[in-house]
């Protein structure tokens, strides 16, 4: 059986959760297995994963569980993965994929590879994954060989994906642990725009806007595309732009459909970040920018010409 | 106050990687190596300031051979004060968490740092591992800690935002960005790091479970196709009809 951790944000189930339970019914398809999903926390309506392919769907309505704690979670899903004698656990690859993951492999004694990013296949017996790594410079294979495993997925790494119709949602008997942390304050991000590790459009500039006074002109992009915006490294570590907006190899990788480059060289820390995205787009006024190199579309002129321009064409597209 | 730093070493980001003929090993011969920056950065650089501070001590860990010992001895430049190598060529994150439980188990470390995944394999995985080895909490993405009475207060990452969490007791963090500044190690620390002692633990490895199959490159890029600057309609065109990502 497989088991998908469908992770709940603020009582609602987000992208994530249902890329992983369409990554989740893939694999139980592949395996001949059923795919369950398990909520934690306060979810609304966590029956809808059953059309994204979980055949059943159990969440365990806690209060306590809202507060994150990883001990906690993993207990919880460890219990669970017991009672129903999963085979495999799948989690989302970020903050709480992190914080849980590696704690229900050893409980489990599991064989866990972390950052998937394609669909497994079955090579013999074993299960065989990929994951990106070096920078985006290689691609590994792993064959996961341990009787259980655990699995995290990147973001974007399947579509979600209507298969089925939803289902009545199973309680779970299991009492979670007390947390010892305490959530003292909370900072959300202002934007509606989303997250930048689940969001499918980016817009992302760099040293090249000049001042922080110039991003305007980004945020209409973004607007016109309804994408995120993000940044270059100098440019979150000047302050121009808050840390969680710096994409690349030290700040949030992201692998989404279209990136946008303006006034962004593409250092290789930077595109270790990036150059997962599907398609990217590179507008430098610096012929010889590498970035040009990693791009599929290159604009080469001043952005502060270029991008009002591209702005106005969305704006206007059929 | 007693911290232990978790270490390990990358290939520097501009290297070229190779790999042998059948394309299961990584080959080592040209390849350059660097301490991971979010254990050095981040994860060692808030151990060595939390020491200026309150006083202690800064251990730093690695499981690995004797020709890790370069990049240790520059944490120990940077400011830690000992070092421990388990000398074993690590299998997988699970072999290192657990070498690394054995040698922390019952030694009262106040707080255990480490990166929040390494640049090589980015798993993010070897901290909560070690934590559940421990049965200790672990915060995930912290970038900033702090000591108050005898909580720690961390503000750590989550999905579209940061929070503050309170924990009391012996805690594992792993650092992101914003925890610390990179520092430089000056000539002092250098020459101290060469007196300082690495302690070198032999052991037997730990049976994994994942085995490599193969290491590929990506597909190549095609070239780039360049857009007239006054014809962004174009660019808008080939991306709604031939990438077909709006």
């Amino acid at each position: 059986m497989i088991l998908v951790y469908a992770e709940s944000n603020e009582g609602a189930l987000g992208k994530s959760a249902f890329e992983v339970v369409t990554f989740g019914h893939k694999v139980a398809q592949l395996l001949g297995k059923q795919c369950i999903a398990l909520v934690l926390g306060n979810a609304a309506d966590a029956g809808i994963l059953g059309s994204y392919g979980a055949q059943r769907v159990m969440q365990l309505s806690d209060a306590s569980l809202d507060t994150f704690d990883g001990r906690v979670h993993a207990q919880v899903i460890h219990e669970v993965a017991e009672q129903l004698g999963a085979d495999v656990v799948i989690m989302p690859h970020g903050p709480k994929g992190h914080a849980t993951a590696g704690r229900v492999a050893v409980r489990l004694n599991a064989g866990c590879l972390t950052g998937i990013n394609a669909i497994p296949t079955l090579e013999g017996e074993h299960l065989v994954a990929e994951k990106d790594v070096f920078s985006g410079k290689a691609i590994h294979r792993v064959a996961v060989t341990g009787e259980k495993k655990v699995l995290t997925i990147m973001g974007n790494t399947v579509k979600p994906e209507r298969s089925g119709t939803a289902v009545d949602v199973e309680s779970v008997g299991v009492t979670p642990i007390a947390s010892t942390l305490e959530v003292i304050d909370r900072q959300k991000q202002t934007s509606d725009r989303a997250p930048l590790p689940e969001a499918e459009l980016v817009v992302s500039a760099g040293r090249g806007m000049k001042g922080p006074e110039n991003w305007g002109i980004i945020e209409e992009l973004a607007d016109a595309l309804g994408a995120t915006t993000a940044c270059s490294r100098p440019v979150a570590d000047t302050g121009w732009r808050p840390h969680h907006e710096h994409v690349g190899q030290t700040g949030v990788a992201i692998r989404p459909n279209l990136y946008i480059a303006a006034g962004i060289s593409g250092a290789i820390q930077h595109l270790a970040g990036v150059s997962a995205s599907k398609c990217i787009v590179v507008i430098n006024k610096d012929p010889e920018a590498p970035f040009f190199k990693a791009a599929d579309y290159g604009v080469c002129a001043d952005l502060f010409e270029v991008v009002p321009k591209l702005t106005a064409a969305l704006q206007n597209r059929s | 106050m007693k911290i232990l730093v978790c270490i390990s070493k990358t290939p520097e980001t501009t290297s070229k990687i190779k790999f042998s003929e059948d394309a299961t090993e990584l080959m080592e011969d040209g390849l350059q190596y660097i301490l991971n920056p979010y254990d050095e950065w981040y994860a060692l650089v808030r151990a060595v300031e939390l020491k200026e501070e309150f006083e202690g001590s800064v251990t730093v860990i690695n499981v690995g051979p004797a020709s890790n010992d370069t990049v240790i001895r520059k944490a120990l430049a940077i400011g830690a004060d000992d070092a421990v190598r388990i000398n074993v060529e690590p299998a997988s994150a699970m072999s290192v968490a657990n070498h690394i439980s054995d040698y922390a188990t019952g030694k009262d470390y106040d707080l255990i740092l480490l990166g929040k995944e390494s640049i090589d394999y980015n798993g993010s995985v070897m901290g909560a591992m070690l934590s559940e080895f421990l049965n200790l909490p672990f915060i995930a993405h912290a970038s900033g800690l702090t000591k108050g009475g005898d909580a720690w207060e961390i503000e750590r990452g989550i999905t579209g935002g940061t929070e503050r969490v309170r924990v009391n007791g012996t805690v594992v963090v792993s650092a992101a960005k914003g925890m610390a500044e990179q520092r430089i190690p000056n000539m002092r620390g250098i020459m101290m790091a060469k007196r300082k002692p690495l302690e070198v633990i032999e052991a037997e490895n730990k049976a994994s479970s994942l085995e490599t199959v193969g290491y590929a490159y990506p597909a190549e890029k095609t070239a780039v196709k360049m857009i007239d600057p006054n014809n962004m309609e174009e660019l808008v065109r080939l991306l709604q009809e031939e990438a077909k990502v709006i």
